[in-house]
């Protein structure tokens, strides 16, 4: 069984050695360091051993290094053999030999040169060569003697400092050649001193000659110079004459060379083309439009990776646009001088608005053809489009209100009115500029407040245009909640918060979300105390037109429009109508409900439900089982009948007219008829916004369950036959027209969904778990484990091999020990024994003498 | 005679203080000076109020000391003339005129619960429940058998006499007395003596006033039964020793007394605003408390049958009975499905039909024709609805659909030939002739056009096959128009605003539009 396992560990072992096994072949000096288990896939490194191998190499190693360093302990003088490859066993002798020599001769001539400093080498001050320094400062160092130069003449050297006895042998030897005989070191010495003075004399003698030499070239330049500057000074005065006094045609050809480059501007547009143009313009703002209002774009734009170039350093910096200005023609005239007279007479525009009101009358299709270009500059760039188009647009506008004879009045206004005005800080202040001024005035003031406060002109404009927003917004309902309310003026400051809204958008929408949410909050404080909240008054109405105004009401989603959306729905909702005023009002909201979607044709239940009782109180109550009432209307009650006429007669008297917006606010009839006829034209209003809804929703799927309750309604309209013919018509129409929507019931077909995918199954790739390597959670913590692993193990080594060291000096202290004992013992044995011989001789020598 | 207990002098700027004062010293000081007892009596019935707080309290300290000295006689009182003229004891005669003193001071005092002032009201009840108190503890009858438990009924009578006035709204009174109501014994009491004196009032007067009503409601939805059983012990009037076989240490006779008490109530006539007050709290406070729930069946059935807010509202309680108590209720869903009205969404009590109609039809056993037609009902419905609302019912009904699978043909149909009408009758009452199973749910599809992209969005769902999770709708339930609103406002939308790219030119913008068309600005 032993033998077995030591055949298989032997085989094991000589197959995972290889080589140096082989060379070992003796069993007996290998030893088997036997596995518990066998692992696959592990590397085994220390199976087989060869322990005496090993340790006789340790042994040796250990003789080699410890054994030297423990003898050589106590001495400190070293034999250090220097010969060159001397215990080099590479080096062939012979070469050795040649090696040698060359070095030698290398050395040997090193040797000659190393205290020759001016021979060859080369010395530098500050990286300039002194050489070239002795030469240029020769004369600034006239007065400093031979010793500053800093360089010593090798005799000089050699026979103040004595030291290389070779080179002075050396000179002594050449003198020696020269005169044959050789000379004392006094002797020497003197002559070298001699020697240096003559040197000396002859470099101060240079020198004077040189500064000599130099005097005497200035002054020969001198005299030249004053031929050269003769001419000189003409040329100088020649410049100097014609500087002030350009040629004209030098001028030109300068200016003409510094002036823009001229570049080819679009050629003027024919009418056509313009209106092509504008025909474009308007598809591709409806084609946006229309994305909007699908609201198909929510994922799409939001995305949209910008174009990198690959050059891109990747920090965000963006090459400025080109900003300068391209030289341009426009109307016949230079585009680029205009922004700059803009802004020099801005103060003096007023004066150029009457010029422009004198073009009025022309202006009307001048302006159609100006609108576009206007706009697309907006989009561009709303500060510059802005200036050149706003005075012709705004002027125009107060020119069209005053046709009717007010323009007199406005050049009056005009003329009075100061041209600057500081932007308002408050909504007071906007107030006290604005009360007690006429309409034209009014809009005036406003105009001049934006166009001194433009955006280009000074950095904090554009904050102070975005408050005038606001205020104005503000202001706006102050004059809706005026008794009466000033509709005309509001209806003109239209117009300039539309031009606001198109500068800044953001703060638009902020300051009319504030004040929608204003609106609402009160309203719901309202109905959670009563339970149902009052109409608002005519402000918020007029807000709410003028978010449709300002914003595309067909969006599918819009951070203003949606909430005055939902708003309008509350008020159709929660506000019961208790009079004619709220009749008015409601149904301003039905008609402002509808236009919002009239473009997105979306589908309003509130308006349907309004509309419905709206219709339901214009006719003598009574229980029917076609329709119910839903909020805010009741079936009975004390306003159930409150749009029923009350005298026949009154209807025939009726004319079809609209309906104020005044009424909204403060409506007194004054009679019964009036309030009779104010009635009649409510229904009226309400029967023809019904014709619009069932033209609008006569698609919808199930238009009939909508519009089955209107139906019913509208047949007892027709029944109750008080109401006017015309009216009595509009009923009819409304319903011929419900019943001709034929549409055919498509029972309902969800779309397919995708087939799901198969689930693939990627193999997850899991990290071996390794028997004996560290497992750490992180790489870190992995690192550092296997370091102190390490740092331990060599540590273990590190002690080993110094217990071993120490051992084998032990070792070898205790052999030295007994060589030194046997020595001892040794030579006290032969003193024994020489003393043991002198003894016995002497005993002999006694016993010799006592026998005598 | 011993000192008076917890008699203390005040000396006060006030002259009837002093007077007071001194009268009172006086009784309690010797039983000559008895007679002041009428003049203390006297003051009760002063204009003053505050000279009425001082009576009051000086009648407190007073009959106080009376009951704890057992100055006041003991056992049923005989008439005071017979007393007074009788042959017994001068010590029986004076307690006996005593207590007849005593008598008269609770009666005013029961009536000073109707004064105008408030201060004065509440002082006079603190003043008798002190007496309630007291006489309990030093009870005026004798007790019949060992461990009898004595309760000053009669004057608790008053005191809830009192409080439910028909004249005056005693809510703020009433919630001073919810604080006695903590204790058991008082609330024990509190039912019994309302059970009397409603059905008191109620033969009395042939037409009874709405505060009556009102008093009444507010006192007895402020009665709330411990849930568990436990030791009641909890008592207003602390006897010396309590045993066991009381009544009123027991839940079981509590809850009697409770269910009496609202049976009571509950059987007259009540005005409709109360009506739907006590169907609110029903399932909540009333039905776990009474001792045989299946009492409020007729009330809740008749409820369930008036139509309109008060049907909604019984279905909440029908529901604990169905659900609890095992009632069967035919044409539970057909009413419900009758119920289904346009004003559902415009009612207040939106969420919770809601939340309960989720309930009733979330069981998987219902037949397909019924879920069919309550979701065909809805979605007519929802054409009318707000768009808050709509955002509830429309998950509402894809809930509906995905519950039940047999339903999907509302939304799904292959294969099917057009239509030329829609062959749901919405007019019929029965669910199950309504063919709301032939239909599909083309509202859903008109709701995808609506205004609201929310609401679109919602919609839009049914497009695709329904998703397997059902949408939870408890946060949906709650949702205002406000809330929609603000959610719409804190949004944020794409960067920069989109801007309306035709000019404004006037208020009523161009000469074709809408506004332009119907309103002029003058």
């Amino acid at each position: 069984m032993g033998k077995a396992k030591a055949v298989r560990a032997r085989r094991t072992a000589s197959g995972a050695r290889g080589a140096p096994a082989r060379v070992c072949p003796n069993p007996f000096e290998v030893k088997v360091n036997r596995q518990k288990f066998q692992i696959l896939g592990r590397k085994t490194r220390h199976d087989v051993g060869l322990p005496g191998v090993s340790r006789a190499r340790a042994i040796r190693k250990r003789t080699q290094t410890l054994l030297k360093e423990y003898r050589e302990r106590d001495k400190s003088n070293v034999f250090r053999d220097k010969r060159f490859g001397e215990y080099n066993s590479n080096i062939s002798p012979e070469e050795k030999m040649m090696k040698r020599f060359a070095l030698e001769q290398q050395r040997h001539h090193e040797k000659k040169s190393i205290y020759n400093l001016n021979e060859d080498e080369e010395l530098t001050h500050y990286g300039q060569s002194l050489a070239d320094i002795e030469r240029h400062n020769d004369i600034v160092d006239s007065d400093s003697d031979a010793e500053d130069r800093g360089t010593l003449s090798a005799e000089l050297t050699a026979a103040h400092f004595g030291g290389g006895s070779r080179l002075h042998v050396k000179t002594s030897q050449q003198e020696g050649e020269e005169r044959g005989k050789p000379k004392s070191r006094k002797e020497l010495i003197e002559e070298l001193i001699a020697k240096s003075k003559q040197e000396k004399r002859d470099r101060q003698t240079q020198r004077e000659d040189a500064l000599e030499l130099t005097e005497k070239l200035d002054q020969d330049w001198k005299e030249i110079q004053a031929l050269l500057s003769h001419k000189t000074p003409k040329s100088e005065s020649r410049d100097k004459k014609e500087k002030p006094k350009p040629d004209a045609y030098d001028m030109m050809v300068r200016e003409l060379g510094f002036e823009m480059k001229a570049q080819p501007s679009n050629r003027m547009r024919t009418e056509e083309e313009l209106a092509h143009e504008e025909q474009e313009r308007l598809q591709r703002l409806e084609a946006e439009r229309l994305r909007r209002m699908l609201g198909k774009d929510e994922d799409e734009n939001t995305k949209k990776p910008k174009h990198i170039s690959a050059d891109d350093l990747n920090d965000g910096f963006v090459l400025d646009k080109d900003d300068r200005r391209l030289l341009s023609y426009k109307d016949g005239k230079m585009n680029v001088e205009e922004d700059v007279q803009d802004k020099q007479s801005q103060e003096a525009s007023g004066d150029e608005g009457e010029e422009d009101e004198g073009e009025g009358s022309s202006g009307e299709d001048l302006e159609e053809s100006d609108g576009p270009e206007s706009h697309s500059d907006l989009e561009s760039g709303v500060e510059s489009g802005e200036e050149s188009e706003n005075p012709k647009k705004d002027h125009q506008s107060p020119g069209k209100g005053s046709r009717t004879g007010g323009q007199r009045a406005g050049k009056a206004a005009r003329t009075e009115l100061p041209f600057t005005f500081a932007a308002p800080e408050s909504c007071e202040e906007l107030r006290s500029l604005l009360s007690g001024r006429s309409m034209e005035e009014q809009l005036l003031v406003v105009e001049r407040i934006q166009k001194c406060n433009h955006p280009s002109l000074a950095a904090g404009n554009k904050a102070k245009l975005e408050k005038l927003f606001g205020f104005l917004l503000e202001y706006v309902g102050d004059l809706a909640t005026n008794d009466p309310p000033d509709l005309r003026v509001i209806d003109k400051l239209v117009v300039q918060l539309y031009n606001l809204c198109q500068m800044f958008p953001e703060s638009a929408s902020d300051s009319m979300k504030f004040v929608l949410r204003d609106a609402m909050h009160e309203m719901e404080e309202m109905i959670e105390t009563k339970g149902r909240a009052v109409l608002p008054g005519l402000d918020l109405l007029i807000y709410l037109k003028i978010v449709g105004l300002l914003f595309p009401t067909s969006d599918f989603w819009h951070p203003v429009v949606t909430p005055a959306l939902v708003c309008m729905s509350q008020l159709l909702t929660k506000c019961p109508v208790l009079s004619l005023q709220d009749v008015v009002k409601g149904l301003f909201v039905c008609c402002l409900f509808l236009e919002f979607v009239s473009l997105s044709q979306r589908f309003i239940p509130e308006l349907m439900n309004y509309l419905l009782g709206i219709l339901y109180i214009g006719i003598p109550n009574k229980q029917s089982p076609g329709y119910a009432l839903v909020r805010p209307f009741r079936a009975r009650g004390k306003n159930s009948q409150l749009l029923l006429v009350s005298e026949r007669e009154d209807a025939a008297t009726w004319q079809r007219s609209s309906l104020s917006l005044c009424w909204a606010s403060g409506l007194t009839a004054q009679t019964a008829t009036e309030a009779n006829h104010i009635r009649l034209s409510c229904l009226a209003v309400g029967l023809s916004l019904l014709q619009r809804c069932v033209r609008l929703y006569g698609t919808l799927p199930s238009f009939h369950a909508i519009a089955s309750p209107l139906h019913a309604l509208l047949m007892e309209h027709l029944a109750d036959c008080s109401h006017p013919h015309e009216l009595q018509e509009l009923c009819r129409s409304i319903l011929t027209e419900m019943g001709n929507q034929k549409q055919l019931y498509r029972p309902l077909i969800c779309e397919k969904s995708k087939p799901v995918p198969l689930k693939l199954f990627t193999p997850r790739l899991v990290k071996v778990l390794e028997f004996g390597r560290k497992q750490g959670s992180n790489k870190e913590e992995q690192e550092r484990k296997r370091l102190i692993h390490k740092h331990k193990r060599e540590f273990k080594g590190a002690v080993r091999e110094i217990r071993k060291d120490n051992q084998f000096l032990a070792r070898m202290q205790l052999s030295e020990i007994m060589e030194r004992d046997a020595e001892r013992k040794q030579k006290v044995k032969q003193l024994f024994n020489s003393l043991a011989t002198q003894e016995g001789e002497w005993k002999a020598l006694k016993r010799k003498k006592f026998k005598k | 005679v011993p000192d008076g207990g917890g008699m203390e002098r005040e000396p006060g700027p006030a002259g009837t203080r002093r007077a007071l004062g001194r009268l009172l010293e006086a009784v309690l000081g010797s039983r000559g000076e008895a007679n002041a007892v009428f003049d203390i009596l006297a003051v009760l019935q002063s204009e003053d109020q505050e000279e009425i707080q001082e009576a009051v309290r000086t009648c407190s300290r007073l009959f106080g000391a009376m009951l704890e000295r057992g100055e006041l006689f003991v056992g049923p009182l005989p008439p005071e003339g017979a007393a007074i003229t009788g042959s017994r004891g001068a010590m029986r005669k004076y307690k006996v005129w005593m207590r007849h003193r005593y008598h008269s001071c609770c009666n005013r005092l029961g009536e000073l619960l109707a004064h105008f002032s408030f201060q004065v009201k509440e002082l006079a009840l603190s003043t008798l429940m002190k007496f309630v108190q007291l006489e309990g503890m030093h009870p005026l009858e004798k007790p019949k058998w060992e461990g009898n438990y004595l309760f000053p009924r009669r004057l608790f009578k008053l005191v809830v006499g009192g409080l439910l006035s028909t004249e005056e709204d005693h809510s703020l009174l009433l919630s001073q007395f919810r604080e006695y109501m903590e204790y058991d014994d008082i609330r024990y009491h509190t039912m019994q003596a309302a059970t009397d004196v409603v059905a008191q009032v109620t033969n009395l007067h042939s037409e009874v006033s709405l505060t009556f009503w009102n008093n009444a409601f507010t006192l007895l939805s402020a009665v709330s039964l411990p849930h568990q059983e436990r030791n009641l012990s909890n008592f207003y009037v602390s006897h010396i020793e309590s045993s066991d076989k009381w009544k009123i240490a027991h839940l079981k006779e509590h809850r009697k007394v409770f269910q009496a008490m609202w049976l009571s109530f509950l059987k007259h006539k009540l005005p409709l605003s109360l009506y739907k007050k006590v169907l609110v709290i029903a399932h909540d406070s009333i039905l776990p408390h009474l001792a045989q729930p299946t009492l409020m069946i007729d009330f809740l059935s008749s409820a369930y049958d008036l139509g309109g807010a008060v049907s909604l509202l019984a279905l909440n309680g029908l529901f604990v009975l169905i659900h609890k108590h095992n009632l069967e209720y035919p044409d539970f869903y057909r009413k419900l499905y009758g119920l289904l009205e346009p004003s559902i969404f415009h009612v207040k009590y939106r969420a919770r039909f809601f939340h309960l109609a989720d309930l009733f039809l979330s069981s998987s056993h219902l037949p397909a024709y019924l879920v069919a037609a309550f979701a065909k009902r809805l979605a007519r419905l929802a054409l009318t609805a707000p768009p808050e609302a709509l955002l509830m019912v429309l998950p509402f009904i894809c809930n509906l659909l995905r519950r039940h699978p047999a339903c999907r043909v509302l939304v799904h149909r292959p294969q099917a030939s057009e239509l030329d009408a829609d062959p749901y009758d919405p007019v019929e009452e029965d669910p199950a002739k309504s063919r709301a199973l032939e239909s599909s749910l083309w509202e859903l599809q008109a709701l995808q056009h609506h205004y609201h992209p929310e609401v679109s969005k919602a919609a839009s769902v049914i497009n695709q096959a329904l998703s397997v999770p059902e949408v939870s709708i408890a946060p949906l339930l709650e949702l205002t128009a406000y809330e929609l609103f603000e959610q719409d406002l804190k949004k944020k939308g794409p960067e920069p605003v989109p801007l309306e790219f035709i000019p404004a030119q006037g208020l009523l913008g161009r000469r074709d539009d809408l506004c332009a068309q119907h309103f002029r600005l003058s």
